[in-house]
């Protein structure tokens, strides 16, 4: 009902290829934004800090896997070793004594230039291959990590991350650390947004839709393999970075092992691939759903006066993260975002659904 | 290098390499059939080894009639697997299909230890550790029925092959549109490939679980099992057996050579590298088949 499309009317092309095109939808993104400012002063510091700025983190690391895996269609198991690199290097820039804005881009640089590695592995293998070629660059990229303790900090394999300091000013505090989370992740949102209708991300989906065909149309697709994988992974390299320097405070490791990947990439999956919104209810989902259910868990059984023992209970938010996977792969292959799209279209034409048959 | 100790080395490798065979059949088996790479082989091959515990330890059957049980629980379960899940999803493009493998494998992994817990269990098969001397090599003994299990499952696959209903099988590996066109049922077909594939992953659990200890670590034989399914072709059996075999040995002799250099740990390198190469070099493996793909 509030999602009308009767009334709009496009009269030229700028107005055609705008980003929201119905009012409702820039009106509810403006809305989220306005909650997502006001969340430090409206919700407790510790639900901002715990649940909120991973989340957003996150949606933004996703949305640069969505760039290469849901338009360029090139599959990606190993983005987490990409993150790390990323981080590392802006962590150990930023130790040197670099600014914090040089030591994110630096991250991001460096991040992009590995990145392409495994694009040169798009150019001879695709899909199943492509998946199993990045998994084992991630084997790799996890064993350099762990077996070199110049780049992991040492015998405890962890590195103290400096203060994040940007613009001159340190931020130490919990609302300063929560608005340079929902500052990226804007960018990001504002970036892939716009990538829609540009040339470049045109050319994209050709590539995702057929390389030779895309090859035959004169987009030259293994360029555009390169720049994809070099974009995210520049997205991919920040948006570790900034998860270290605001949630972890220390690198290890093993924040950026396989299974990470793996969690990486079911986000984009679950959340819709090619779909933005779908990123962000994709991360929610697999963030923030295994530790709910889990505390669900623990509350029933006190309340019923079960025991359960600690072991079961530290193995349930797993359980729950793979079923999660298969549950929402069964009811919509094409993930939370297309979810989103029925609801919308639905309430497009509601209460004159009829029209639509 | 004393030729002994090479020996030894390699013959090792080779049984070791048996082992991971034996994990790769069952990759094997689901992706001829279905095309469908099973990343959850590595979660069927631990819960496999658990329900035989189970079945052992808690109700308190001996191991020969566990084993057998297990067998018949694993195939339900894996026939089970295709007709909720990957059913639903044929013809869906492949990344949808590895994420749901993906999820089965974390789904299973985690009720697996929620149910028996992560701490370590022996198997207790009763194979002796007494070293075994052929000549001077010295060989372990269990990795020997390891090997022996792994070319019996060859074997009886290659028997089973010529059956009329292994011939069915290889008509839906061959062509499922044509295959369905002459009535054999394609579904059914698929959802025994699942079965069996979790049979070969009971007997992986039980071999693996013998020599390492029945926990978590069992699932992470995945990336070894795919370098050596992607290495013989994905889609034959013969080329898992020898690819297993050429991966065991270079694995060992090679990780003898790195580790020195390295400073230890070099195996997982020593895969990832050959699984990197295999698909650089000749992504249709060993025996596999070349397919050409068109626009």
């Amino acid at each position: 009902m509030f999602y009308r499309l009767s009334g709009v009317y496009h009269t030229n092309y700028i107005s055609d290829s705008r980003i929201y095109k119905v009012p409702a939808d820039r009106n509810l993104a403006l809305a989220l934004l306005v909650l997502g400012v006001a969340a430090p002063f409206i919700a407790p510091s510790l639900y901002v800090n715990s649940y909120m700025l991973p989340w957003l983190i996150w949606t933004s690391a996703a949305l640069g896997l969505n760039l290469v895996t849901g338009w360029a269609g090139q599959l990606h198991l190993g983005y987490a070793a990409v993150m790390a690199v990323g981080a590392y290097s802006a962590i150990h820039a930023a130790r040197f004594g670099v600014p914090w804005e040089f030591a994110l881009i630096i991250g991001g640089l460096s991040a992009s230039v590995i990145g392409s590695l495994f694009a040169f592995a798009a150019l001879r293998a695709k899909g199943l291959y492509l998946a199993l070629t990045t998994l084992a660059m991630q084997f790799i990229m996890d064993w350099v990590l762990t077996h070199s303790p110049a780049i992991s900090g040492g015998s405890h394999a962890s590195l103290q991350a400096p203060t994040l300091k940007l613009l001159g000013q340190e931020i130490t505090s919990d609302t300063g650390l929560y608005y340079v989370a929902l500052a990226w992740c804007l960018l990001v949102t504002i970036f892939m947004l716009n990538l829609k209708r540009t040339g470049l991300g045109r050319a994209l989906v050709a590539v995702r839709e057929k390389d030779y065909a895309a090859a035959i149309l004169g987009v030259h697709s293994f360029y555009y393999k390169i720049v994809a994988f070099a974009m995210s992974s520049f997205i991919g390299g920040v948006s570790g970075a900034l998860l270290v320097a605001t949630f972890f405070f220390l690198a290890a490791p093993e924040q950026f092992s396989v299974a990470v990947s793996i969690q990486a990439l079911a986000m984009v999956i679950v959340g819709g691939l090619g779909s933005i919104i779908g990123s962000y209810f994709g991360v929610a989902l697999i963030l923030l759903v295994p530790g709910l259910v889990n505390g669900v868990v623990v509350t029933a059984s006190e309340q019923l006066g079960m025991q359960i023992n600690v072991e079961t209970l530290a193995h349930i938010p797993n359980a729950v993260y793979g079923a999660l996977i298969v549950i929402i792969l069964l009811i919509e292959p094409l993930g939370l975002g297309k979810l989103y799209g029925n609801i919308r279209d639905y309430l497009m034409v509601w209460p004159f659904d009829q029209l639509r048959k | 290098m004393d030729p002994v100790f090479l020996a030894e080395l390699a013959i090792n490798g080779a049984l070791t390499g048996l082992l991971y065979s034996l994990f790769a059949i069952g990759l094997v088996l689901i992706y001829k059939a279905s095309s469908v790479p099973n990343l959850a082989q590595g979660g069927l091959t631990m819960v496999g080894a658990y329900v035989v515990l189970a079945l052992a330890r808690d109700v308190g059957m001996p191991l020969w009639l566990a084993i057998p049980i297990a067998v018949a629980i694993m195939f339900g379960l894996g026939f089970g697997i295709e007709r909720v899940a990957l059913r639903r999803l044929a013809g869906r493009p492949v990344v949808m299909i590895l994420m749901i493998t993906l999820g089965l494998d974390i789904f299973l992994r985690g009720t697996t230890l929620a149910v028996w817990g992560g701490t370590s269990r022996s198997m207790e098969l009763g194979v002796s550790y007494e070293p075994l001397f052929l000549g001077d090599i010295l060989v372990s003994r269990i990795h020997l029925v390891g090997a022996f299990v792994a070319v019996m499952f060859f074997a009886a696959f290659l028997l089973f092959f010529r059956t009329r209903l292994g011939i069915k099988l290889r008509a839906i590996a061959d062509d499922y549109m044509a295959s369905w066109s002459v009535g054999i049922s394609v579904e059914r077909g698929i959802g025994l490939s699942w079965g069996l594939a979790s049979v070969v992953a009971v007997s992986a659990g039980v071999i693996w679980g013998e020599i390492q200890g029945v926990d978590q670590a069992l699932s992470l034989l995945l990336l070894k099992g795919l370098t050596v399914a992607v290495l013989g072709g994905l889609d034959s059996i013969l080329g898992a057996i020898v690819a297993g075999i050429i991966l065991g040995v270079v694995e060992n002799v090679g990780a003898d050579f790195l580790d020195p250099l390295v400073g230890g740990g070099s195996r997982e390198l020593i895969v990832a590298a050959v699984l990197i190469l295999t698909i650089m070099i000749r992504p249709h493996g060993l025996f596999g088949r070349h397919d050409i793909e068109r626009v």
